[in-house]
């Protein structure tokens, strides 16, 4: 490969001066909406739970008191009452958010990845190349997710990595949309064209240029994404198709409690409920802040 | 081009679509690992069995055979019987599917009708009290998973008030009586995306009143009130149509799960039921139905999109 000296200073140019000003101003937005601030720092709380659940637990969350305490309204002992086994349902709901997360963040993780890759190519070779990529997209696209997730755990059978896949599976195609768009927008930018005109042939290069420029609309799309995963996984356990007893998740959690809902024991269906609303509540918020601060119009009100 | 012509290309780029799901659906059941015929029936069926189900399905012939064979059958309404009662899987989806229709359209018509307005009106009084309020409950609306918010609806209202039935579908003891059980199921369907479509009007209603004809309308004499009525509001629902159209593809999985909590007997239901016995017949053909409606109803948002949008390039 040849380089073309020429072309590199404009490359460099674009990429250093007017990138981190971006970057400053993003973040600069980003911080000024309170919102955005809670969303963030209700999401790394929810980590902290996920990563520290062992030690902030009170009880173990598979230890069962049979005899002494099944389905007990909360209480000064089981803060948030306890399950048909005599299980904490605190020391659950805490040991369920690592599940939730692990699937949502995993899968996503995942999904991004294939995603970029399908969607970048798509992008940036045009013609048959991105015909064939994104028709397949549109047919993965056609069926509703829950729908689609549903039908390979039911051929696949439950577990989390199965679940992880399907999630990651049903989420590749909005995440190549995306960056399709974005790169299609970067191509049609002066440095690209500028390159494209003197004949750069680092292909790497100009790859990499545009694939730097994508990532703030793919972040985006990414923790929208993470919101939709862990309320999938939450559908999935609920209908008994997730995650295998006895490790809770939210979900297993609420499908356990669907049980006793006529019997009046709320705290099972309550509580697991809450815990889902107040992570995506944090997502949300923080994909919405994330959004705001991305778009320049947004940015002046 | 003609609407029309937008119309035929449209209908072109259908056809391969609905080729790709259907080669999906087909493929689930050569995903299973081992021989079909075996894990469909389970350990326990005899020999005779298993070589009358090969022969059904033609199992033993060429995949692409098989493929050929099952759409041809597809494209003739059949869509195969179940493994356990031997029913038409055609027939259950008819017989299943007038209460989840009826679902989804009352939860469609109460979304609509809360986020309309709210959305409207929010976007008039950008960063009043009524727009953070109307803002606040939308975001809440959008992060709790109705099925959740139905099982709290049942708590409150069917076993501490005890106003309302926990559940079931109860048209056949009269109108009333199903509307009455309709309430709670279609409150809570209707809830999650009325905040989805609230957010969008809002976004799209901002965005119109923006515009420099909205402007114009102002500098010409139109009232604010006549402004709004017959410049805004009309701009600001169009794009908010393709939203709506969006839906009717996750109410139908919204369905899913408020049929499995509220025990409706819809389709939705009845693809959990078959989950559970590993009916593989039954998931096949309610999949593929549900993928069906979801590309109908996409395309004929589109049109009307485009039909209803004079600024449309149909590109």
């Amino acid at each position: 490969m040849v380089d073309t000296p020429q072309v590199l200073p404009i490359v460099a140019a674009e990429e250093e001066m007017p990138h981190r000003g971006q970057l400053r101003l993003f973040l600069d937005a980003l911080f000024r909406n309170k919102l955005s601030v809670i969303g963030l720092i209700i999401v790394v709380f929810m980590i902290g739970v996920a990563i520290f659940a062992d030690v902030i637990s009170p009880y173990d969350p598979n230890a069962q008191h049979l005899l002494t305490a099944r389905l007990q309204p909360p209480s000064a002992e089981f803060l948030l009452g306890t399950d048909q086994y005599g299980r904490d349902l605190l020391s659950r709901i805490i040991h369920g958010t690592r599940i939730s997360l692990l699937v949502g963040f995993a899968s996503i993780a995942v999904a991004t990845l294939f995603g970029i890759m399908l969607g970048s190519i798509a992008g940036y070779s045009g013609g048959l190349i991105d015909d064939a990529i994104m028709r397949v997209m549109d047919i993965l696209l056609a069926f509703p997710g829950l729908i689609l997730a549903i039908g390979i755990l039911a051929v696949l059978g439950p577990s989390v990595v199965n679940v992880i896949a399907v999630i990651a599976i049903v989420s590749i195609p909005q995440v190549a949309r995306v960056t399709r768009s974005a790169v299609l927008t970067q191509k049609e930018e002066e440095y690209v064209q500028a390159a494209m005109v003197i004949g750069l042939r680092t292909h790497v290069t100009l790859f990499k240029h545009i694939l730097l420029n994508c990532l703030a609309p793919i972040t985006v799309q990414a923790t929208l994404l993470v919101a939709w995963a862990i309320l999938t996984e939450t559908a999935l356990s609920f209908l008994g198709l997730g995650v295998r007893p006895p490790t809770p998740t939210w979900g297993s959690i609420l499908f356990d409690g669907k049980d006793y809902i006529l019997l009046n024991i709320w705290w099972m269906s309550l509580f697991p409920g809450l815990a889902i609303m107040i992570t995506m509540l944090g997502l949300n918020l923080l994909g919405d802040g994330l959004s705001d601060a991305l778009d320049p119009r947004s940015r002046e009100d | 081009m003609t609407f029309w012509h937008y119309l035929a290309k449209r209908l072109v780029y259908a056809l391969p679509v609905f080729l790709g799901i259907s080669l999906v659906v087909f493929s689930l059941i050569h995903l299973i690992p081992g021989d079909p015929a075996i894990a469909l029936l389970g350990d326990v069926a005899t020999d005779e069995e298993i070589q009358a189900l090969r022969q059904e399905w033609n199992l033993d012939k060429p995949l692409y055979e098989q493929f050929g064979i099952w759409i041809w059958h597809v494209l003739q309404g059949d869509l195969g019987r179940s493994l356990y009662t031997n029913q038409p899987v055609s027939e259950i989806i008819a017989s299943r599917l007038p209460v989840t229709a009826i679902l989804s359209a009352i939860s469609l018509v109460v979304s609509l009708i809360i986020a309309i307005p709210a959305g409207i009106l929010s976007a008039l009084k950008r960063n009043s009290l009524t727009d953070h309020i109307a803002r606040i409950v939308a975001l809440l609306g959008v992060s709790i998973p109705n099925f959740w918010l139905g099982i709290i609806f049942i708590i409150i209202f069917a076993v501490y008030l005890r106003w309302l039935p926990p559940g079931g579908f109860h048209f056949d003891k009269g109108f009333w009586a199903g509307m009455e059980g309709m309430i709670l199921p279609a409150g809570a369907l209707g809830a999650a995306y009325a905040a989805i479509t609230m957010r969008m009007v809002r976004s799209s209603m901002i965005e119109v009143l923006r515009q420099e004809y909205i402007e114009t309308a102002r500098a010409k004499g139109l009232s604010e009130r006549q402004v709004i009525r017959r410049h805004a509001i009309k701009n600001a629902i169009i794009p908010t149509i393709t939203v709506i159209g969006m839906q009717i593809g996750y109410l139908l999985s919204g369905a899913v799960l408020t049929e499995t909590v509220f025990f409706m007997p819809g389709v939705g239901r009845e693809l959990i039921t078959a989950l559970a016995k590993r009916d593989f017949p039954i998931i096949q053909g309610l999949i593929l139905f549900f993928a069906a409606v979801f590309v109908v109803t996409s395309l004929i948002v589109d049109l009307s999109y485009a039909f209803l949008n004079p600024k449309i390039e149909y590109s």
